[in-house]
């Protein structure tokens, strides 16, 4: 992390990079409001984009699959997925470049289906000329990051559980059956919780203690 | 319960409460307060001795109020740990002392003082639970002013054999057994002015269930429910639902306007039965609000500490509705029951189980892999003025401002909000993955055509990008110019980022992150707020307007506010001519770079 971080920074010796960009259809759900084929073909004239394409589902195994052998085929180094949202598919494509042997931080991915498909559903055309923007926006970005290192460390082997009702005490019992030290911290004098005083419960009106 | 009291893996601490969580996965360390017992629970048998000696009295607190305690008291018979507890306010201490005098095995200590310490965890799980709603609100229902009108939990705990009436209802006022009895639902619930907008989830199931249990005991009981809707979704629950009205139960769609109480304390309710469109008044010997939920009144606290996300509920938000429906947005925290919203006591215990599953799978290594998203220190350029240190949440820098040595990033404890690279003024600060380069290329590219027409804004992983993608799942739309640049935190928006996209003809740019004491990165959002107060300033001085760049605050739960400050912006962005744009380009053109 160190070495490379700072070797960018320095903007020393970094070859040109291979990006390969795949617009995702996601099915419909971004297909059916953003021209993929335009933004795949528009895509591909962009500095250092080597492969540009349209996917059915990029995050499905077939998906994945075709990217992985992109990358082997052309020398890929750099992915953008321009697909949905990163909170979502971020460590799925992560992991995916890991497979491929690649550094998962040098993928990027644009988020065409909650910012771009599914909120301009009415403006086919504007919504296909923002999946341009953000296509670009990411393959810029993508040629300039940089590898980076997770580092391991160690791990303490406890759980704490606020709260001592119902769920709290099947989340204590449980990690405590699996061999796991549970610290189990409750505000009131006795666990229980609001369960504690009901009578019969539903649907099988048995005790509820 | 039992089994956690026994069970050589579980360390319990009662009447304790998180004061303060500091460090991150796999490693917090948790500050606990726990309060003194004044009984020694290790010794303590539960034989009753000294309640029966105690000569103060108070209400009840497990039978809310129905039966009283003495000031030393067991919670209830079946309370874990099973031992007394004296409540410090009520005892009279150490002059009374009869308690510890009957007491066979001096587990009684008056000198036992509340203890404060540290443990350290890997992971934690957030079950805080609920309150039930205050009904008092509702002023319409009477509740309190006629005594005949019952809370849920109170009904519950008066037919409980083990409640303050053996089992048998009894009319608080006059003191007879009921002949009629009325539900009414949605107490709290689903409703734009009083309690809140959303379903309780629970109290629809758990009024049938109650006149399922009155007609068990009280077959000729006359039985009326008022409702909304019957909301009898779960496996069963429909099945209960009908054995109900089979048994004879009266369910009147319509909620009760008013209550009042006629003399012999019973109660006559004007509703509109909205089946048949009418007023109709109904006579009740008894009364009982099923009340709906609340987040427990602790949630607030722990979500500052924990730096979490509420809705707007004020339950806690699951880092995805679907498919992280346990996970909290902070990774190595986890959610268990109506802490993330109302549920039932079988989707509590699903989701206990959950939480527990998604903990050990995190665990189950023994180590865990770091965020390599860090900041990074280019000592050549560090001045060592020691900004960086004093805005980094996390004490994570270290500057001897007096030796005059470069910063120092403790990596393993900074978390990558990115708010010490966007305050040093002498770039002498690399922030991994979101470096200045990186940021600025997005920008290019988005304003190397028709810049004018464009939005930018910035927004935060956690709460306005977030709140970005709410808005897509609810479909919301808004207008297509807008394009966003994701950091991890407002924070990392640094003044030249800003100054970069105006040069590049931006109209307007927007700042977003999470709202001020929701911040991901516990306060880093204070500096963000702090910067663009004074690049307002600086803009004025420039001869920009500065309205043109915006600051607002979004969760990730306002999809609705995200796609109308959207909106707004375009409404802005329409304002900022072409000559204005021009002339912005020139005045930062001419200006002395940072560095």
């Amino acid at each position: 992390m160190e070495i490379s971080g700072m070797a960018a920074v320095a903007g020393a010796g970094v070859d040109k990079p291979r990006i390969g960009v795949y617009v995702c259809r996601c099915g419909l759900n971004i297909a059916q409001t953003v021209d993929c084929a335009k933004v795949a073909q528009d895509s591909a004239g962009l500095e250092n984009v080597v492969v540009s394409k349209e996917i059915t589902y990029a995050c499905s195994e077939p998906g994945q699959m075709e990217i992985l052998e992109d990358i082997k085929d052309n020398g890929l180094d750099r992915i953008v997925v321009a697909s949905c949202s990163p909170r979502l598919h971020e460590p799925t494509f992560r992991q995916m470049m890991k497979k491929a042997g690649l550094n998962p931080f040098l993928m990027e991915m644009a988020n065409l289906r909650e910012q771009c498909s599914w909120v301009h559903m009415k403006e086919p055309d504007a919504a296909t000329h923002k999946a341009e923007d953000l296509v670009k926006m990411a393959v810029a970005r993508v040629g300039l990051l940089w590898p980076l290192t997770e580092e391991i460390v160690p791990l303490t082997k406890k759980t704490m559980v606020i709260g001592g009702g119902i769920a709290g005490i099947q989340a204590a019992l449980d990690l405590a059956d699996t061999g796991y030290e549970v610290i189990l911290v409750e505000k009131s004098p006795s666990i229980g919780g609001v369960m504690a005083q009901l009578d019969k419960t539903f649907p099988t009106m048995d005790c509820s203690i | 319960m039992a089994d956690v009291g026994r069970h050589p893996n579980i360390t319990l601490h009662t009447m304790s409460e998180v004061a303060d969580i500091k460090g991150f996965v796999g490693n917090f360390n948790v500050r606990v307060l726990k309060k003194a017992r004044y009984v020694d629970t290790s010794e303590c048998t539960a034989c009753g001795e000294c309640a029966k000696v105690c000569p103060v009295v108070f209400p009840d607190e497990f039978n809310v109020g129905l039966s009283s305690r003495r000031a030393v008291y067991m919670p209830f018979p079946q309370a874990v740990p099973s031992a007394y507890a004296i409540n410090m306010n009520e005892c009279l201490g150490h002059g009374c002392s009869k308690c510890a005098d009957a007491c066979d095995k001096n587990c009684i200590h008056f000198h036992m003082s509340d203890e404060d310490f540290q443990v350290t965890v890997g992971t934690i799980i957030v079950a805080t639970g609920l309150e039930p709603y205050d009904p008092r609100e509702m002023d319409e229902y009477g509740y309190t002013r006629y005594e005949n009108v019952l809370t849920s939990l109170e009904f519950e705990r008066m037919v409980n054999a083990g409640g303050p009436t053996q089992g048998e209802l009894i009319c608080p006022k006059g003191r007879k057994k009921p002949k009629s009895v009325g539900f009414i639902q949605c107490v709290g619930s689903r409703s734009q002015q009083k309690g809140g907008e959303y379903c309780s989830n629970i109290c629809c199931m758990n009024t049938i269930k109650s006149t399922l249990v009155l007609k068990e005991h009280y077959p000729d009981m006359d039985i009326k429910v008022f409702y909304i809707d019957i909301r009898a979704f779960g496996k069963g629950f429909e099945d209960l639902y009908n054995r109900s009205r089979k048994l004879g139960v009266q369910y009147v769609r319509g909620l009760p306007g008013s209550i009042e109480e006629l003399d012999d304390g019973s109660v006559r309710v004007a509703v509109e039965n909205t089946s048949i469109g009418r007023i109709e008044y109904h006579d009740l010997n008894m009364m009982v609000l099923a009340l709906g939920m609340k987040p427990s009144s602790g949630t607030q606290h722990l979500q500052e500490i924990m730096g979490l996300q509420l809705t707007s509920d004020g339950f806690y938000l699951e880092a995805h509705p679907k498919l992280q429906p346990v996970d909290a947005a902070t990774r190595g925290i986890f959610y268990a029951g109506c802490a993330e919203g109302p549920k039932d006591i079988k989707e509590s215990v699903t989701q206990g189980s959950a939480a527990a599953v998604r903990a050990i799978r995190l665990m189950h290594r023994g180590v865990i892999t770091t965020e390599p998203i860090t900041s990074e220190i280019i000592a050549e350029h560090c001045v060592s003025c020691g900004k960086c240190a004093t805005v980094c949440p996390y004490n994570a820098i270290v500057v001897d401002t007096k030796k005059k040595t470069p910063a120092v990033v403790n990596t393993a404890a900074c978390s990558g909000c990115g708010t010490c690279a966007a305050e040093c003024k002498f770039g002498a600060i690399v922030m991994n993955h979101y470096t200045d380069q990186q940021i600025n290329s997005q920008t290019d590219s988005m304003l190397a055509e028709n810049a004018a027409d464009k939005i930018l804004t910035f927004a935060c992983n956690w709460c306005s990008y977030a709140g970005a993608d709410y808005a897509g799942v609810s479909r919301l739309q808004y207008p297509a110019n807008v394009r966003l640049i994701r950091t991890m935190c407002s924070g990392r928006v640094d003044e030249e980022f800003v100054w970069h996209a105006f040069e590049k003809g931006a109209p307007v740019v927007l700042v977003s992150g999470c709202h001020i004491g929701d911040c991901h990165y516990i306060d880093a959002n204070h500096w963000t707020e702090k910067r663009i107060i004074k690049m307002h300033k600086k803009m004025e001085k420039m001869g920009i307007r500065a309205e043109r760049l915006q600051l607002e605050w979004i969760s990730a739960a306002e999809g609705i506010r995200f796609a109308r400050v959207m909106t707004d912006m375009d409404t802005l962005r329409q304002n900022v001519t072409e000559a204005e744009i021009a002339e912005t380009v020139k005045i930062l053109q001419a200006r002395k770079k940072k560095y």
